[in-house]
């Protein structure tokens, strides 16, 4: 709940830091507050003193409170990738706000206990995305990004309304708990079934899974790249987090009437991500269609409706896929400066610098899910998971779409191990940046190998 | 303890070895896998002693929330593929000596890599770290062909790499399912060895056939087995040589040790449903193989063919699942692995003295070197299965089982005795008989380490072909522990 503060507080003081003109100060003020709010969200972990707030609104029991630590983590690496982003904004003071209030959401998603926290969590977490996607004013691609990330998202939030108010009607209540013993009471009119899918669409149009994904790929690649990390990654947790605790506790108790829809939706998303994200000549795009199969798998957790181990497979999923991604994304910032971010432009890159190459090795092996890295074991949890539910068909087809993925992932690896370099001109990168690969490939393979690190948190 | 240390060793030796620079590193990895080979040496010494003493096996936990262990422990049929293992990779690294390669740190950096995972494969007695080094296995063997091999390497080696990888996840689908049926009774889910085999054994035949199909994939592609084996040939003629060494040589392996430690006993049901038709697949393979190989112009690619022929035969062994079977297929593993290394610095010795490996173009070759011509045709009778060499006492074991098990399977089986004698006679006297070629440049002296691993090797089949009572004496027991699982 600290945390929550810490970081709204942050946001506040971001926007002040214009009209108070300590703007330079902002960049080391933002990047200790995450560290703090990360120390105060550790602190209240175990601590069962006081989870619920403002009438049982929000609960930040463990669960919350292990996924808040991983977005503020994300978020901390986010800030080290992201510090070109904000040394060159004219309008820096409104950047960093804008990304705190999303920060904010993400928090609220991951505790809320009622619906209205959970309509507000995912409106703060939008409003600035729909800002920032289209931040690169005079580009008409990022124009383009922000407009259809606004009327995706919004039909998108006119869906999770809907269904909030039949779910209303139905029960006469907002608080998921309440609801989930009006459920198993039973005897629920047939428009509460109707409101429990239309969430079901909602939360797959925020999560991306096909088919309501094609605003998707154009966002992520109309926006800056910075901006696509902080989508895939942060946004990507917290819409997991939420969809996580509706179905798996609210809805828990009637997976019937949707977990033959969602498996439909994953099935979609495995075979359209994987077979388009092959395609691809740009490397963002990639990333883009390839975080949509990684939602898939998650969403394969939530599919296996066991409270412990899929918690347990999602928050580790999460984390693994969070920090690959924020490593991915930095060598493709560096290497796609002069706006090539095509597999051409990591041609010959291990040359050029190869502790960056090694560094985006692991986190390609990772998205692979290669062993020993902590992608290895995500998909590992998803497997063991899933295995003991009734969708057994839907892992053969992860397996075969994982190859897939194994394919376009290691194009970036063969472009960089094995194609000539356009210069040779050595790649130089900022100390941070370097120190910012080095901690992730070293949380990737020491989660990678000791995944109990993780899984004895919940 | 031991095997922990056997499979640490290397991989800590690969670490250091990725920060030597310049054209030591090749005499220090040299040493290093020496160093290896002392202590399996040791490892075999205690195990001959005392089969189950303490020192060998190391069990500890990994991941204690999901019931995985870091269990690694010796037996009969391991030791004899560690002890392979460890024997292989110097020799392979001093047949490199010759051979200047770019960044040679990171190329016996890789090797020595991929020998610690090898290790671990041998000796997991895990599910999950079986599966583990199975996978890590592959990765450094897919940079040594992408980063120092032939013509369209990058295209090759990833269909090498996607296959594998393809039927390795069939495999952890198969181990899986095992692991939720493991604990019933107690509620505590393992990937134990052991209770991976009670789990399998209480399926039911639809089940079994289940994991027996997942799991068959892998081994089957890794072998390979016909007709998953498209990606082999391609990838042994573009590895570099060393490469090819360590895939044919023992790589291979992995997939026919798995048969016989991970699959036979888990679904003896399945095996008995199904086990004729993967022989099947298996016995086609050798045919079709062979052939294929008696057409080849270039020296190694019909090596590979020859390999897959071979495999194919080790693989119907241990499916026809009894005493001579399994245990010829041990002893065959060993044979082959010893004489494929062989023939692979063979072909790569022909093209670093004459610049070819195209059978046509060669020829004569005895007359200006017949030190060369002696060693050569030692190895290729082994390699033929010629009475008195190593390769004999492992092929007649096998074709003994099929034949328990089926006489028709045995009677096709059986053709790659005579088919197997075609190609590699036909290939020796192409290229070491016969006029000189106009195009041929002379045949120089060999080079001190070439000859000295040609002249190791071809003791080894020799001496395995004379007295093969050690490698029986392992593999005798082992085979019968094994097989009691299947009662």
């Amino acid at each position: 709940m600290k945390g929550l503060f810490i970081i709204s507080g942050l946001g506040i003081l971001a926007m002040l830091a214009e009209i108070f003109k300590f703007k330079r100060l902002l960049y080391p003020i933002v990047l200790l507050g995450i560290l703090v709010a990360y120390a105060a969200n550790f602190m209240e972990f175990n601590n069962n003193m006081s989870i619920e707030h403002f009438n049982n609104m929000i609960r930040f029991d463990n669960v919350a409170l292990a996924f808040s630590g991983v977005i503020l983590i994300t978020a901390f690496f986010w800030f080290i990738l992201a510090n070109d982003y904000f040394n060159n904004e004219t309008s820096l003071a409104d950047h960093f706000a804008l990304v705190l209030f999303a920060i904010t959401g993400g928090l609220m998603l991951t505790a809320f206990s009622n619906m209205t926290t959970l309509f507000l969590g995912i409106e703060i977490l939008s409003i600035p995305l729909y800002v920032l996607a289209a931040s690169k004013k005079n580009d008409m691609k990022s124009n383009e990004a922000g407009f259809k990330y606004l009327i995706m998202g919004s039909l998108a939030s006119a869906f999770l309304l809907f269904g909030i108010a039949l779910i209303y009607g139905a029960t006469g209540t907002f608080d998921i708990m309440l609801m989930r013993s009006k459920i198993s009471a039973g005897n629920l009119p047939m428009f509460f079934y109707a409101g429990v899918i239309m969430m079901l669409v909602a939360m797959c149009f925020k999560v991306s899974a096909a088919p309501f994904h094609f605003w998707a790929p154009d966002v992520y690649e109309g926006s800056s790249t910075v901006i696509t990390a902080l989508m895939s990654t942060i946004v990507k947790t917290a819409a997991f987090a939420a969809f996580m605790r509706l179905f798996l506790i609210g809805f828990g108790g009637i997976n019937e009437t949707w977990s033959l829809a969602l498996s439909i939706i994953i099935a979609l998303s495995l075979i359209i991500s994987n077979i388009t994200a092959a395609a691809q000549s740009s490397v963002k795009r990639m990333l883009a269609y390839s975080s949509i199969s990684h939602a898939a798998f998650m969403l394969m957790a939530i599919l296996a409706v066991n409270a412990h181990f899929s918690v347990q497979a999602i928050l580790y999923y999460t984390l693994a896929y969070s920090i690959g991604s924020i490593a991915s994304f930095t060598v493709l910032y560096q290497v796609s400066k002069n706006g090539d971010t095509s597999f051409e432009a990591f041609n010959g890159l291990a040359k050029r610098n190869p502790m960056i190459a090694l560094g985006m090795l692991i986190a390609m092996l990772s998205l692979a899910g290669i062993p020993v890295t902590a992608g290895f074991f995500a998909k590992y949890f998803i497997f063991t998971t899933l295995m003991a539910s009734s969708f057994k068909w839907l892992l053969i087809l992860a397996v075969l779409t994982s190859c897939v993925g194994v394919y376009y992932y290691f194009k970036v690896i063969i472009a960089m191990y094995f194609k000539k370099p356009h210069t040779e001109e050595p790649l130089q990168i900022d100390a941070s940046h370097a120190m910012l690969l080095g901690i992730t490939s070293v949380i990737t393979i020491v989660i990678g190998l000791l995944p109990d690190l993780i899984l004895k948190m919940l | 303890m031991l095997t922990g240390v056997l499979i640490l060793f290397p991989l800590l030796a690969s670490l250091l070895l990725f920060f030597i620079k310049g054209d030591g590193a090749k005499r220090i990895a040299f040493v290093f896998s020496l160093v290896e080979f002392g202590i399996s040496l040791l490892a075999y010494v205690w195990f001959r002693n005392n089969p189950n003493m303490d020192m060998l096996s190391l069990n500890c936990t990994w991941v204690e929330s999901l019931g995985i262990k870091f269990a690694v422990g010796l037996d009969g049929i391991g030791l004899l593929l560690v002890l392979l293992t460890t024997f292989l990779v110097p020799l392979i690294v001093l047949s490199s000596f010759k051979t200047t390669y770019d960044k040679p740190n990171t190329f016996y950096a890789l090797i020595l890599m991929m020998q610690s995972a090898l290790v671990g494969v041998f000796v997991a007695n895990d599910g999950f770290l079986f599966y583990v080094f199975w996978e890590l296995a592959l990765i450094p063997i897919y940079f040594i062909c992408l980063l120092w091999g032939g013509e369209n390497r990058a295209r090759i080696t990833f269909k090498f790499f996607l296959y594998t990888l393809f039927g390795s996840l069939f495999m952890l689908i198969g181990l899986i399912f095992l692991y939720n049926h493991t604990g019933l009774d107690t509620g505590i889910k393992s990937f134990a060895i052991n209770d991976l085999y009670t789990a399998g054994r209480s399926l039911n035949l639809n089940q079994q056939s289940f994991v027996f199909w997942t799991i068959f994939i892998a081994f089957a592609i890794k072998m390979p087995i016909f007709p998953l084996h498209t990606w082999q040939p391609d990838t042994y003629v573009t590895a570099p040589t060393q490469g090819t060494m360590l895939l044919s040589g023992i790589m291979l392996k992995m997939g026919t040790f798995g048969l016989i430690k991970w699959l036979l006993p888990i679904a003896p049901l399945a095996l008995a449903k199904w086990g004729g038709v993967a022989m099947g697949f298996a016995v086609v393979g050798i045919i079709y193989a062979s052939c294929i190989a008696i057409v080849q112009k270039d020296y190694k690619r019909l090596i590979a063919y020859s390999s897959i022929a071979h495999v194919g035969l080790i693989a119907a062994g241990i499916l026809s699942a009894n005493q001579q079977g399994v245990q010829g297929a041990v002893i065959q593993m060993l044979s082959h692995g010893i004489n494929v290394v062989g023939l692979f610095l063979i072909a790569d010795i022909l093209i670093r003295h004459t610049g070819t490996r195209d059978i046509d173009k060669l020829g004569g070759i005895r007359s200006m070197n017949g030190q060369f011509g002696v060693l050569f045709l030692i190895i290729l009778l082994g390699s033929v299965a010629l009475p008195l060499t190593n390769g004999f006492v492992g092929e007649f074991l096998l074709i003994n089982g099929v034949f328990q098990y089926s006489a028709w399977l045995a009677a096709f089986a059986g053709l790659t005795v005579i088919l197997g004698a075609v190609y590699m006679l036909r290939s020796y006297q192409a290229i070491m008989l016969g006029e000189k070629k106009a195009n041929e440049v002379t045949f120089g002296s060999l080079a001190d380490t070439d000859k000295a691993v040609l002249m190791i090797i071809c003791v080894a089949v020799i001496a395995f072909g004379v007295y093969p009572k050690p490698l029986n004496d392992l593999a005798e027991p082992a085979v019968k522990a094994l097989l009691m699982n299947l009662k």
